[in-house]
């Protein structure tokens, strides 16, 4: 296995163009962290964005930063925190459910379009990349956006790029948007509420004019121990008189206790890293997007097919599911809930021979599919960027 | 009249009856259109200086006429211009002679409204403002507020990916849009996204946001409905120097504020709006700011106070703090009637490029330099959040060669806007009006990269093919 690690953008332009001639597969990376998501990609080399590190404009008026794209999260975290500033889709860490080590890089978030909690009020990694440079399939450097937030000049590739996990193109560059970190955080904190009732508590949370930025819900074996989490930040006077309206909005679900302070910060640090999964190591891991209200008739459906686990975030939308790492990983329970109940489903953690024999991705349409394959072409005609990361052939 | 149209194709005008014939096959009577007069109905958007009467009209009123027309036309070689409302300020939705125009202004139905999950399906075809007022007897709305929102079409919308004067805190379509059925080229029906969150697979939502009607026609959308805050009230600040009002508006949000709105308007602006609109503006002042935060009562005096504290250092000439619901709305009268107001007192062409916010006091003194170079006048709107710029270059069209003259100045104002970092276009889209432009924001190979992805939904270039893309330099298929 060669590993390139191209020093900046020409260098992974040219390191390209060659294997693209040679018709070389290239598996695509940033510092490994998540390598072991998504289908095994079959490669005999690797190019690495990890020596392209470093915010390269960062302009806090006008809430823009711009790094390249090896740059380790947790720097453009600490420079946005210097100024107050932070990521408004809050990217999830995956290397606590990975069992990784080593810095995610900011161009994973930006192609695998990894977000957090916060998603449900400030949208997803996709929603605030507003301008990406890369390399195509071809070596060729190419531009979509740029470093304002409103621009609808020509087609959005920057959309394209957001999710695509190396397979259209290799990032150097991306560009986010950013907003002012808030004053105060505080979380709602209500207890003993089955499922159904808990992603009702959070419906209604969600449908107030109070501005909600997280909403969990956390079962427990038993019902007393279910914990739904309800999270509202900004100027503290503000959050005092939201947090009093929703309280008396949602008095028919208990009192509720209020949480603040570090012990509310790490409960939502273990809620956007899913770590409150209990006993995720040995047991594969599925995230599952539905609409909310389907997320309690989703997870029974899948509990009753197998010995599964799980907890919701956005508002009941975001679904973890732990399954056992034995027969079918509950597969067909979970494909057929989508089907059922709509929405989509990614295995986000298993062995490599079980990724490359199952769908990771929730299967598409043929005609989803064939604009899938002609999106590729259309960026990697040689197919030598992460070939089969996603799906089989693309 | 300087935005060139593709020579109409010879051997489609010849085969007009045939291909009427055709479609009238497909369709139900009344949706097809195809006398003179009333085709004339359809030759231009909201870009009026140019029209083209279309080889005929389709008003379909199902996906399933839709893609029955679609599939026709691509068998046919026939070209289709998609429209929603024809409320394009960029041309978007104008016709050719040798195309047929694909209206879905008749599906504007609201399919389903789940408050629970916070989501509306509605065709395609409904107004922006018809989705709010299906769920306002719930306290919900729609975000994105285009200033056409009366009349333009969640279609439109989509194709343009339009924006409004609330996106700095709800952000634009993209942003609010779930998922869509789209009817494809060969008449192919997809659903891209769907009532949740985040679909995995590459982002069509996000591709076909903005693709201003060239990859497809979108007959159902699901959109995100909010509750609306339970309050809003703007502030008025007037400057004497544009760089204080510049600089008041990065001191806001470097204190964390993100008002709801923050709206900009040059002295020429604020003149011509006052003397429409008697909102109470000052006319001594060369800047002005409208700054809204929302919430309740007590949470907006809150903000409002903080906002009054920061903008003091940058020694405001006129401070007006919204007191009343008419207050607010006289505030706002202004600033909404601007285009309107403008068009009074001149004909102009409303420009709409984005800036980084920082550059604002350089590009408004050289818009200044570039208007006066051709004896023209401008008055300069601007969404001060997110640097969406709005110049209204006024002419005469009774004088010969000052509609040239204005879009020379329109031409030079976007190049500049480019130039500083920033873009063609923030929300009104390329359409025809831009399209000659696109290589001064993009190389080659980058318009080369959109080109082929456009070449995945339509190779022949028979949807809206005279648009986005410089005539010149196109991939064939």
């Amino acid at each position: 296995m060669t590993l390139h690690i191209p020093r900046d953008e020409q260098d992974a332009s040219a390191i390209i163009r060659e294997a693209a001639a040679k018709r070389a597969k290239l598996r695509v990376s940033g510092r490994d962290t998540k390598a072991a998501m998504g289908r095994p990609v079959d490669a005999q080399s690797g190019i690495s964005s990890r020596e392209l590190s470093g915010v390269t404009l960062y302009e806090p008026a006008e809430l823009v930063i711009s790094a390249l794209s090896g740059t380790p999260v947790s720097e453009v975290v600490r420079t946005l925190a210097d100024k107050g500033q932070e990521l408004p889709f809050e990217p999830m860490d995956y290397r606590p459910l990975l069992g990784t080590k080593g810095e995610p890089t900011i161009g994973a978030v930006a192609a695998m379009n990894i977000s957090g909690p916060r998603r449900i009020m400030a949208g997803a990694a996709r929603d605030s990349l507003i301008g990406v440079r890369f390399a195509n399939g071809q070596g060729e450097v190419v531009k979509s956006g740029g470093r304002v937030m409103k621009n609808v000049t020509g087609l959005d590739l920057v959309k394209l790029m957001a999710g695509s996990w190396g397979t259209l193109g290799f990032l150097t560059e991306v560009t986010f948007k950013v907003l002012p970190k808030h004053e105060r955080m505080s979380t709602l904190l209500l207890r003993g509420l089955d499922d159904k009732r808990a992603i009702e508590a959070l419906s209604q949370a969600l449908g107030s004019p109070y501005d909600v930025t997280g909403a969990a819900h956390l079962p427990a074996p038993d019902t007393l121990g279910a914990r739904t989490l309800i999270r509202l930040e900004g100027f503290s006077v503000s959050v005092d008189y939201r947090l009093g309206e929703l309280r008396r909005l949602l008095k028919r679900f208990g009192t509720g206790d209020i949480l603040e302070g570090r012990g509310a910060e790490a409960l939502w640090q273990s809620v956007k890293d899913a770590t409150v999964l209990q006993d995720h190591a040995g047991r594969s891991v599925w995230r599952i997007s539905t609409a909310p209200t389907k997320g309690p008739d989703f997870a029974s459906h899948v509990g009753r097919a197998v010995d599964a686990q799980w907890f919701y975030d956005w508002g009941g939308g975001l679904l973890w599911i732990t399954t056992p790492m034995a027969g079918d990983l509950g597969v067909t329970a979970i494909r057929e809930a989508t089907k059922a109940f709509g929405g989509h489903a990614t295995l986000i953690s298993a062995p490599s021979e079980i990724r490359s024999a199952l769908d990771v991705f929730e299967p598409q349409s043929e005609a989803v599919m064939q604009l899938t394959r002609g999106i590729k072409a259309s960026f990697d005609p040689a197919g030598i960027l992460n070939p089969g990361r996603m799906y089989a052939g693309v | 009249m300087s935005i060139a149209f593709p020579k109409p194709d010879g051997a489609i005008l010849s085969r007009r009856n045939e291909i009427l014939a055709g479609l009238a096959r497909l369709v139900a009577p009344e949706a097809l259109i195809s006398s003179e007069d009333e085709r004339r109905a359809f030759e231009t958007d909201g870009l009026t200086a140019y029209r083209q009467i279309p080889l005929a009209v389709v008003l379909p009123s199902s996906t399933a006429e839709v893609s029955a027309v679609m599939r026709f036309c691509q068998e046919n070689g026939v070209k289709v211009v998609p429209r929603g409302a024809g409320t394009s300020l960029s041309g978007g939705a104008i016709p050719q002679e040798d195309a047929i125009v694909l209206g879905i202004a008749k599906m504007n139905r609201v399919l389903d409204v789940d408050f629970a999950n916070r989501t509306a399906r509605v065709e395609a075809g409904i107004t922006n403002l018809g989705i709010s007022q299906a769920v306002a007897y719930e306290g919900f709305f729609y975000a994105p507020d285009p200033s056409s929102q009366l009349a333009c079409t969640i279609a439109g919308n989509i194709a343009m990916n339009s924006g409004g004067a609330h996106c700095l805190k709800y952000g634009v379509t993209t942003n609010n849009l779930l998922g869509v059925t789209m009817v494809l080229l060969d008449g192919t029906v997809v659903t891209f996204g769907g009532e949740h969150l985040d679909s995995g697979g590459y982002d069509f939502l996000g591709l076909i946001t903005g693709s201003e009607g060239q990859l497809g026609v979108v007959t159902e959308a699901v959109v995100r409905i909010l509750r609306a805050a339970e309050g809003a009230r703007p502030a008025l600040f007037g400057f004497e120097r544009v760089e204080d009002a510049g600089a008041c508006t990065a001191a806001i949000i470097a204190a964390g504020i993100i008002p709801v709105a923050l709206e900009y308007m040059d002295r020429p602006a604020i003149q011509i709006c006052e003397a429409f609109a008697h909102a109470g503006y000052p006319l001594d002042v060369e800047a002005m700011l409208i700054v809204e935060v929302e919430g309740s009562d007590a949470e907006i005096d809150d903000m409002l106070r903080r906002i009054v504290a920061i903008a003091e250092p940058f020694r405001p000439k006129t401070i007006k703090v919204s007191q009343s619901e008419a207050e607010s709305a006289a505030i706002w009268k202004g600033r909404k009637s601007a285009f309107g107001a403008t068009g009074r007192v001149a004909d102009y062409i409303c420009m709409d490029g984005t800036i980084p916010t920082g550059q604002l006091p350089y590009v408004l003194r050289r818009i200044d330099e570039i208007a006066k170079s051709y004896g023209l006048g401008v008055a300069n709107v601007f969404h001060a959040g997110d640097g969406n710029l709005h110049p209204l270059v006024m002419f005469d069209t009774n004088k010969p060669g000052e509609m040239e003259k204005a879009e020379a100045v329109g031409e030079a104002i976007l190049k500049l806007c480019v130039e500083v970092g920033g873009c063609l276009t923030g929300e009104h889209g390329v359409g025809i009006e831009k399209r000659d432009l696109m290589t001064y924001q993009f190389t080659a190979t980058d318009l080369a990269q959109q080109m082929r992805v456009h070449g995945v939904f339509d190779p022949q270039w028979l949807l809206n093919p005279a648009k986005v893309f410089p005539l010149e330099g196109r991939l064939a298929a």
